[in-house]
């Protein structure tokens, strides 16, 4: 900010402020030429005002509150670029990532600066990081027999995690149900850990440049065969051809169709489906592609609470 | 037409009645909206699946409708009122006043058109779109000119108190108004603002807050301190606190916006300043208070039989109750735990309906008779029986909505011993649904005495002139 707005700025609150006490002192006189508790002489519509003087306890209330307010206004930022003597700050409120959030609170600490969130920040490490450390000495298989540890990690599931898989861990079309022991990227603790840390994108291509509308039929008719059911129509002639364009699809998801978590690639043979299992919604599927994504928390949770929330989730199906 | 008494100047009293009735009628449309969607927020199927009943759609309705539809027309109506009576001259431009008439009217049927169909500016209090708000903006401008004009042709020497707070209201609201509404056109109906980020919130807040501080503050102290005088008989208590809290009102009111933008990505420095003043504020909003509850002193007993006087020095009562309760909740700390819940709610109805409303009807029930060749209402019994439906409803409403506020701050700050929140979003809102019931039924009480008001109207209004007379005096 530059020089001219903070003058701008404290002119004008302090005149404000300053014009407030002349304006109270001002009438604390009886410059009215009437005597005090007499009519001030004009009357309107029937109505006459007395020349009553200030209430004295009113007039105590606001020169407290302009008192507090020069206080106020030297220990806080308020006066345009002036930071108060207290260096107070709500945040670093000029940080646009969080690469810059970590240089700004160290920056604040070397400048002695009192930023209200870091603190709120450092206070709470302080206090819950050393539960987060324990639980993180003990792997995730057996942790899991820690009730405490499995509540802590719903917790934060359920405010990190069930914006997408549900309150109840079981997912939604397109967010992967966490309870059935199926997985996409391996049910380990350490899998689970994995996910947890760095994400996942998943990439499955659209296919209806490369097969046709045609094709990408055949293919649903054999990919349906492979969980043991069949296209309403002609399903025989469908999935034969179809069992010849799979070639391509079993790339990732293996010649038997049983998927590769290495890649992400779901099992096509269990009848669980991510973005639902009817034939249009297969259809749609090849058709189109779909693309994934499990988000980083590395950054948001950090390597401890990733551990506890890992722990939640392998509890689910152990 | 409108002769009362011979000595008195020939008074445009068309525009006054006609801004007095849709005042009732607008105040039963905009609460029972506010009724309707206090019931969603316990029984959401109530919006029936259609888009245009849906919250989201009606709360702007809502509060767009009791503050510029009731609210407005109570204030048009007074002020036209008042300018003419203290000034002893009639208004200015009888033309005028019947262009603000149907003018606002308007506006308000075009509120009543786009926002359910959807159309908004997404701005708080602020929704009607372009082509609407030049509309309002020309009405207020037409307003300025009568009020002014009339002032400026008065026939007494001084400028009554109540011209000074109505005169603030009307200049500061015309330039809030073209200022938060200033935007870029690309159709029809759909604008964009000509600010952005941090600076549109707080152009908005500026707005929003003096909408509070002008609109609902000044207006309606300029209304009390006309109608409170004179239902009580009494003079005003103090003329220097006039000066004093006039002055310092209307400067300090512009800067408190910054307080509904704490904690956010608003500099430090404007929220800050934004407390202060607020802070300071709280003195000068309780002279208001003093000046028009002492106006009483040495005619209490008149409260004992005066549902009218009730009705006026009740609504002081909610606006010192009120402009305590907010310049607390502009202080940071408590904003941490308020911002955001019920609470805020609440403190804006306590506001709305304790203060606003209870002064409108207060007025209102005495300017009826006054306009419509009567010596009083039809009866001053359901005078009263509204007094206490609006009493208990409104302290129904505000005390459900400090609760499930103080409720939801606590929850939402809880902690484990982890650190991990102790509650999700959607038990706090469960924790609050006894609380909505109660809110409902508040509302409930208020529509039913607002109901009651348009019945007693109505058979004061077609009652023969002049065949209504004060009861005999009962408790």
């Amino acid at each position: 900010m530059s020089m001219f707005w903070t003058i701008w700025i404290s002119v004008i609150t302090l005149g404000t402020i300053v014009g407030s006490y002349l304006l109270l002192r001002w009438n604390l006189t009886n410059y009215t030429g009437h005597p005090e508790g007499e009519s001030m002489g004009h009357e309107f519509d029937g109505i006459v005002e007395i020349n009553n003087p200030l209430p004295r306890w009113w007039t105590i209330l606001f020169y407290l509150t302009i008192v507090w307010s020069f206080f106020y206004l030297a220990l806080y930022p308020g006066l345009g670029s002036f930071e108060g003597f207290l260096g107070w700050r709500s945040s670093n409120q000029d940080v646009r990532t969080l690469e810059e959030s970590a240089q700004a609170r160290i920056d604040a600490k070397e400048g002695e600066y009192l930023v209200q969130y870091d603190r709120e920040l450092d206070f709470a490490a302080e206090k819950f990081d050393p539960i987060f450390e324990a639980y993180a000495k003990v792997p995730v298989e057996e942790l899991v027999k820690n009730e405490e540890a499995v509540k802590v990690g719903q917790r934060l599931f359920l405010q990190n995690c069930s914006q997408c898989h549900g309150s109840d861990a079981r997912g939604n079309q397109g967010f992967p149900n966490l309870t059935d022991n199926d997985w996409l990227y391996g049910g380990t603790g350490a899998k689970i850990k994995e996910t947890l840390t760095n994400g996942r994108n998943a990439a499955m291509p659209a296919w209806i440049d490369a097969m046709g509308e045609q094709g990408i039929k055949e293919t649903v008719a054999y990919v349906l065969s492979l969980s043991g059911r069949e296209m309403a129509e002609n399903h025989d002639t469908l999935a034969e051809a179809g069992k010849a364009r799979f070639m391509v699809c079993a790339a990732c998801h293996g010649m038997d169709g049983k998927g590769n978590q290495m890649l992400g690639a779901p099992n096509l043979t269990d009848n669980t489906w991510l973005y639902g299992g009817s034939e249009r919604a297969i259809t749609e599927t090849l058709t189109y592609g779909r693309n994934g994504v499990m988000p980083s928390f590395k950054k948001t949770l950090g390597d401890n609470k990733i551990h506890v929330v890992a722990t939640y989730v392998y509890s689910l199906s152990h | 037409m409108s002769e009362i008494s011979q000595a008195q100047p020939d008074y445009n009293y068309k525009v006054v009645r006609q801004f007095t009735i849709m005042t009732i009628i607008w105040g039963i449309v905009g609460m029972s909206l506010g009724v309707f969607i206090a019931a969603q927020l316990f029984a959401p199927a109530l919006n029936f699946d259609i888009p245009w009943l849906t919250y989201s759609r009606l709360r702007p309705l809502h509060t767009n409708a009791v503050i510029f539809a009731f609210g407005g027309c109570a204030l048009f109506a007074t002020s036209y009122y008042i300018v003419q009576r203290t000034c002893q001259v009639r208004l200015f431009s009888d033309k005028l006043a019947q262009f603000t008439f149907w003018g606002w009217q308007a506006v308000i049927v075009a509120a009543v058109l786009t926002l359910p169909f959807g159309y908004t500016t997404s701005k708080e209090y602020a929704e009607l779109e372009w082509p609407i708000d030049i509309l309002i903006a020309l009405v207020w401008v037409a307003y300025i000119i009568n009020f002014f004009g009339t002032l400026a042709i008065r026939k007494v020497s001084h400028i009554y108190v109540a011209n000074w707070f109505l005169g603030a209201f009307m200049l500061t609201v015309a330039v809030l108004h073209i200022g938060n509404s200033m935007a870029l056109p690309v159709s029809f109906m759909k604008s964009y603002s000509l600010y952005a980020g941090a600076v549109d919130a707080m152009m908005q807040w500026w707005y929003g807050h003096n909408a509070v501080g002008f609109f609902l503050t000044a207006g309606f102290l300029g209304m009390m301190y006309y109608f409170v005088p004179k239902q009580a008989g009494r003079p005003v208590y103090s003329y220097r606190l006039s000066v004093v809290h006039f002055w310092a009102l209307i400067s300090l009111y512009i800067w408190a916006g910054p307080h509904h933008l704490h904690y956010t990505a608003l500099p430090d420095w404007t929220q800050s300043l934004g407390m202060v003043m607020s802070v300071i504020l709280f003195v000068p909003s309780w002279g208001g208070m003093i000046n028009g509850i002492m106006t009483l002193s040495g005619a209490w007993h008149k409260l004992r039989t005066d549902p009218v006087l009730r009705f006026l020095i009740v609504s002081l009562s909610f606006y010192g109750m009120s402009t305590f309760e907010g310049p607390m909740m502009a202080i940071k700390t408590v904003n941490a735990l308020s911002h955001y819940t019920d609470w805020t709610v609440g403190h804006v109805h306590s506001g709305a309906l304790g203060w606003v409303a209870m002064v409108s009807i207060g007025s209102i029930y005495h300017l009826i008779p006054h306009l419509f060749g009567q010596k009083a209402m039809y009866s001053t019994k359901l005078v009263n029986v509204h007094f206490w439906f609006a009493t208990i409803g409104v302290v129904l409403y505000i005390v459900a909505m400090w609760m499930s506020g103080v409720l939801q701050g606590l929850m939402w700050r809880a902690v484990n011993a982890d650190g991990t929140l102790t509650y999700s979003f959607v038990e706090s809102l469960e924790a609050s649904k006894p609380f909505y019931v109660v809110r409902f039924v508040g509302g409930c009480f208020v529509v039913a005495g607002m109901l009651i008001m348009a019945y007693n109207t109505y058979r004061t209004v077609s009652a023969p002139k002049g065949s209504l007379v004060p009861e005999p005096a009962a408790a």
